[in-house]
């Protein structure tokens, strides 16, 4: 396994080594101007001419692509203004918040933790981490293997034409919007809706789906494998192709069955994808799609339902506690930045890949 | 490799009985996901009480038109139709506005302060204020309730800066910089009139992406637009289709005494059905396109993270 992955990476060293070539350049480019030349004049003075020179130089590039930072300066103030603003904000976790007195001026908490203490100690902070917790594993679990099944299998389709039929319609549900599936699905679960249909047709009694709290994570789970395998099989296949038809002649010249290629082969050459998209889906497992969930959201369900985002969003923009809000959000963020940063570190160690 | 490898023989291990499982289940799959659309369909256009007993399956049944000219004639559902239609169109400008020149300038290995720029916009993908902090500068910035909101908020986003980074690193040749250096033309021409030019599927990736977003996009007007006037399809929508939901429900299970609200129901169900397919239909026009550079753009972000 590990020699198919290597040799992959050889035919690639482009890919692989660049970043690093770069910089050893940089450096030997630098220590370069460094050295020579300027030797019997002081060492101050050396010194001030050297960086002159440099300045000199560092001006010249910057002037002469003056017009790269008009290009980049939309996007630079979009994100001060929309992400390092309210990052800064932050500070309102410890802080009471006072709407006159804005991020700054609005007094600190007393003691500091005041806001997650709260959160900690009330009754609803063991639900909502499990409800949250809970629902992000059941949708990694079911959602992460289904697009590379899916892919393995597509790839194996010679006619091209129902190849094609395939991927088209799989990932057509992507482009559905949130608001349009759940309204779907509630109208497929209905009492008189497909799903009691077909059920009837094998002489199944209709079923309340949607009034049952222990449904209310398999509907939001399997709804969004239907909505998003497709989608997500679509990055595996691009990987597939990849894949050097030498690899399947040796492995068909030494008696390999399809399916013994596809665990041999296949799967291997795919897995630098596939653990760059584990590591992706592990750092955001607290970011379910908190549109879904509260479109979903019944009052009967709310047991069941209320996850970290939704109840931020509760606390916050309907009943206005800012402060308390923002810490819930705050551990929510850290939760997610903690958990990306140990599992890529744990993949860099296992495989090879990792995201930085 | 081989020698692990047993040879084996019958017909159920081989080849041929894998590649006919495979088309079997990859049918079933395919039945799975296309269906539930093609029933939204035939439902929009059936009559309500034959699909609710179960009657129409495959091609609709005693047509009629009632849901879609319900919809048409309803003046909340139109506005938000326009209304989606603007953010969509102006919001898509201003995200290509926004996006493109910035990942050009971050592909420039000559551009001084690239490591910077790429760093403060990376830490935006793993971090952020959350929506209390956001909620709170929005609001100071004078745009709650403010239709420009709808416009401004994810302007950008680094996940396509880094799509597009790749494609004009891949795709530009440094050569192609320096000639046109050498020429005299200046950043700004060699841009607009030879980078974007050759570009093409890029823009055409960025500007779908962008625009499927803002047409499907719920959460940025429930958080900032309260003003009916302004309230994008997907927010009008969800008050149709979701919010009756539960009392039909209870209705249907109250029995036949409310007889003339069950009727007004049933209609109900005939425009939700439509209503999802007006909704959808600008998306599927668009689908064609989407196919043909959507794998691309997603293949092209994939080389890095």
């Amino acid at each position: 396994m590990n020699g198919i992955l290597k040799k992959e990476k050889a035919r690639f060293p482009q890919k692989a080594g660049s970043p690093q070539k770069v910089i050893s350049h940089q450096k030997a480019m630098s220590s370069q101007k460094t050295l020579g030349k300027d030797e019997g004049r002081s060492l101050k003075e050396r010194g001030g001419e050297r960086r002159r020179r440099r300045w000199a130089k560092l001006w010249l590039r910057i002037r002469r692509n003056w017009v790269l930072y008009l290009f980049i300066l939309p996007a630079f103030l979009y994100f001060l203004i929309f992400a390092y603003v309210p990052m800064y904000g932050i500070q309102i976790a410890f802080k009471d918040f006072v709407a006159t007195k804005g991020f700054v001026d609005s007094p600190w908490a007393d003691p500091i933790w005041k806001h997650f203490k709260t959160f900690f100690s009330s009754v609803y902070f063991m639900d909502v981490f499990k409800n949250t917790i809970g629902l992000s594993l059941y949708y990694i679990l079911a959602s992460f293997p289904v697009p590379i099944i899916l892919a393995l299998m597509v790839n194996e389709v010679k006619n091209t034409k129902f190849k094609k039929l395939v991927q088209n319609f799989t990932y057509m549900p992507y482009f559905i919007s949130t608001v349009v599936l759940v309204g779907m699905v509630q109208l497929f679960l209905a009492k008189t809706g497909l799903f009691n249909q077909i059920g009837a047709l094998f002489g199944a009694e209709p079923k309340l789906f949607l009034q049952k709290d222990g449904l209310f994570n398999d509907i939001y789970v399997w709804s969004g494998v239907w909505q998003v395998s497709g989608y997500s099989a679509v990055i595996y296949i691009a990987a597939l192709t990849g894949v050097s038809p030498e690899l399947h002649e040796a492995a068909i010249m030494d008696g390999a069955t399809k399916l013994q290629r596809i665990r041999h082969v296949n799967l291997p050459a795919i897995m630098p994808t596939i653990v760059t998209m584990l590591i992706m889906s592990v750092g955001g497992i607290m970011n379910l799609s908190f549109e879904k969930v509260l479109l979903m959201q019944t009052d009967s369900n709310l047991m069941v339902s209320e996850v970290i985002s939704t109840y931020v969003y509760k606390l916050g923009i309907q009943k206005a506690q800012f402060s308390l809000s923002s810490a819930v959000g705050l551990f929510n963020n850290l939760i997610n930045v903690t958990l990306l940063i140990i599992v890529n570190k744990i993949s860099a160690k296992i495989s090879d890949t990792s995201l930085w | 490799m081989s020698a692990g490898l047993k040879r084996n023989k019958g017909f159920f291990r081989s080849d041929k009985a894998f590649d006919i499982v495979n088309i079997v289940i990859l049918t079933v799959v395919l039945l799975i996901c296309a269906y539930p659309l093609w029933f939204i369909i035939i439902a929009s256009v059936s009559n309500p009480d034959l699909v609710n007993t179960g009657k129409v399956w495959l091609w609709p049944k005693d047509v009629s038109f009632t849901g879609y000219k319900n919809l048409f004639g309803d003046p909340s559902i139109m506005r938000g139709y326009r209304n989606t239609l603007l953010y969509t169109f102006g919001g898509t400008v201003l995200n290509l506005f926004v996006t493109l020149p910035a990942a050009y300038a971050l592909s420039r290995k000559d551009f001084v302060g690239r490591k910077f720029f790429n760093i403060m916009f990376l830490v935006t993908m793993f971090f952020s204020g959350g929506l209390i902090p956001t909620f709170l500068t929005v609001k100071a910035l004078g745009l709650y309730n403010n239709p420009w909101v709808m416009v401004i908020l994810g302007a950008t986003s680094m996940t396509n800066i880094i799509i597009s980074r790749t494609f004009f690193q891949s795709n530009i040749p440094d050569e192609l910089q320096e000639a046109a250096r050498i020429d005299g033309c200046g950043n700004f021409r060699l841009f607009c009139q030879i980078v974007l030019p050759i570009s093409s599927a890029i823009v055409a990736v960025m500007a779908l992406f962008f625009a499927v977003t803002h047409w499907n996009g719920y959460f940025t007007a429930m958080i900032y637009i309260r003003n009916e006037e302004w309230k994008p399809l997907q927010i009008v929508m969800r008050e149709v289709l979701l919010q009756s939901q539960f009392n039909a429900e209870m209705l249907q299970q109250g029995g036949d005494t409310l007889g003339m609200l069950q009727e007004e129901l049933r209609a109900a169900e005939q425009i939700r059905y439509a209503l999802i397919v007006v909704a959808s239909i600008p998306v599927m026009l668009l689908y064609p396109f989407i196919q043909k550079y959507f794998v691309k753009g997603v293949t092209v972000g994939a080389v890095k993270g």
